[in-house]
């Protein structure tokens, strides 16, 4: 048989086989990705199928997941909601990096990973998951409820903290000086800046360029502006994904609707290989020795991101079961933290140990936290009911 | 009346009023259109009792409900002095014989003497009504006469 048409079943069994998967946690409820890490754990380099002959495409598809992912991430927001998220949030945001960066990075720096590592560890445990958390907030009916607002904009600002820290993270996985690293800070900062001013004034302008009556002509002009912004901001060394980020901040408006419409099949498609690839080049057997950290991890930022919630939504008046709600929310980490695990590991900077430790940590966070996201309000409640029981009792003593 | 919106990132936003009763009712408007009527819980302000989607047929409808109580009251308190002239309001339901025609073709001032003085419509008040005014359904007609000829024009409206 000719390679490619080798690749073309290995490549429809994979996508087949992520459809299932799909299927299944569409039923129970659950976020698919750590469905498709598994997926992709299961094949792979020490797997238990092999799959060979898909590198070149698969390569570049999980990188056309990730500006795919960011692209939708930004047109998510205005530039108007990002700035008025960073002012209501940013005591709050800067708590929340504080208390979620450093179990990762000390984590990292305990397994003898260094700097790099520890940079890398930090933000994989930073950065909740966006695209979970709202399904979570829709699906539990709680976005009419005071706290979510708040819990809205601490994931507004984490976003943009993702567009500072992911050029620092590619100019340090490769290996550029300090000075090139604040070079590449420099201008990151720069056009992100001018981003947003050019957002906030001549949206419509930029909305107007993309925008086309004709699908066709939309999609194509779309996709093609987010790879040549993508691309470019990789030439200048701020990382692709933040280009494509920007980009979809600067569409606004009806244009913005239509893209989402147009774009979400293709992000869904790709960010879909992006997981699989992820999870094929980590070794399943890796896995087990580092589960213990990942569990760790897993309840020690379980504790910190409930109190960043906590302590955001008590600064705003909230009372205390909306503050547990608020704070369990924040939970759940996924897409995100495995994009900067996969930069990590595709720069060939990090040991591959990182990836295991990723995968296991995104694994467990992904299915508990809106687990847990569900059932903090009634533990709350169980514990104050005892606490009621017990005040009458000292009350009667005095 | 205050109305409060809050801006939900990424989702939509949220329009509330907050009752005298200290509850918060309001609606959801999601970035794909969809609607949702939400009511706060009585133990827990911060939190909804109900995050409830609506259509924006079922929207309106709600919408004219609500608001034509006070309309009616105001019409009836004008009429107060009147004797024998009522005020009434009628839903022009799903499937009613007159959903997507014309006010004319009711004839119900003819058939019952009684005058139609507004319908309320995707939430808007439309005053005095003109015979080609079109029905949809979800509508509440509000009706002035008699009550003899209220009750003859619900039989005609309600089909």
């Amino acid at each position: 048989m000719a390679s490619s048409t080798v690749t073309l079943i290995e490549l429809g069994a994979v996508f087949f086989g992520l459809g299932i998967l799909g299927r299944l946690a569409g039923k129970i409820g659950m976020s698919p990705i750590p469905l498709y890490l598994l997926g992709g754990l299961f094949f792979g380099s020490g797997g238990f199928v092999e799959l060979g002959g898909l590198e070149d495409f698969s390569a570049i598809a999980s990188e056309i997941g990730v500006i795919l992912l960011l692209l939708m991430l930004g047109l998510e927001y205005t530039a108007r909601e990002l700035v008025t998220g960073m002012r209501q949030s940013w005591m709050a945001g800067v708590l929340d990096i504080v208390l979620n960066f450093i179990p990762g990075a000390v984590v990292a720096f305990v397994l003898g990973w260094g700097p790099v590592g520890a940079l890398v560890m930090g933000g994989v445990t930073y950065i909740s998951s966006s695209g979970i958390i709202a399904k979570v907030l829709t699906d539990l009916g709680r976005l009419g409820n005071r706290e979510t607002p708040i819990v809205l904009s601490l994931l507004v600002f984490e976003d943009l903290a993702m567009a500072v820290y992911l050029p620092i993270l590619t100019a340090v996985l490769s290996g550029v000086s300090f000075l090139g690293g604040l070079q590449a800070v420099g201008i990151s900062l720069l056009v992100v800046t001018i981003v947003l001013v050019i957002a906030l004034r001549f949206s419509r302008v930029v909305s107007a360029v993309i925008d086309n009556k004709d699908r066709e002509v939309f999609l194509l002009t779309l996709f093609g502006a987010a790879l040549l912004v993508a691309g470019v901001t990789a030439a200048l060394q701020v990382s692709a994904a933040v280009g494509a980020f920007l980009l979809g901040i600067a569409i606004s408006g009806a244009a913005a609707e239509t893209a989402t419409r147009v774009m979400e099949p293709m992000r869904d498609l790709f960010a879909a290989m992006f997981f699989v690839v992820f999870g094929l080049n980590t070794d399943p057997s890796t896995i087990p020795p580092v589960l213990g950290w990942a569990l760790v991890l897993a309840f020690v930022t379980v504790c910190t991101k409930v109190t960043t919630g906590w302590w955001a939504a008590k600064r705003q008046g909230i009372g205390r079961p909306g503050r547990a709600r608020a704070g369990a929310a924040l939970v759940a980490r996924g897409e995100f933290s495995i994009i900067i695990a996969g930069l990590a590991v595709a720069s060939g900077a990090v040991v591959p140990e990182l990836a295991a430790l990723a995968t296991a940590y995104v694994l467990i966070m992904a299915v508990s936290g809106p687990v847990i996201a569900r059932f903090a309000e009634p533990a709350l409640n169980l514990l104050t009911y005892k606490r009621t029981v017990r005040v009458p009792k000292s009350a009667s003593d005095q | 009346m205050i109305v409060d919106e809050t801006p939900l990132p990424g989702i939509g936003i949220r329009k509330e009023i907050t009752t005298a009763a200290g509850r918060r009712i309001g609606v959801l408007s999601l970035r794909d259109g969809d609607m949702a009527l939400i009511v706060s819980r009585e133990d827990d302000p911060d939190g909804c009792l109900a995050s409830m989607p609506l259509t924006s047929d079922e929207a309106a409808t709600l919408g004219n409900l609500l608001g034509a109580r006070q309309l009616v009251a105001q019409l009836t308190k004008e009429h107060r002095d009147l004797p024998g002239v009522n005020t009434r309001q009628f839903l022009i339901a799903k499937g009613s014989p007159f959903d997507g025609r014309k006010l004319g073709d009711t004839q119900l001032r003819t058939k019952t003497g009684v005058s139609v003085v507004a319908v309320l419509s995707a939430g808007q008040v439309q005053p005095s009504p003109t015979p080609d005014f079109g029905f949809a359904a979800g509508d509440l007609v509000v009706a002035v006469g008699t009550s003899e000829g209220l009750d003859k024009a619900a039989n005609i409206l309600l089909g």
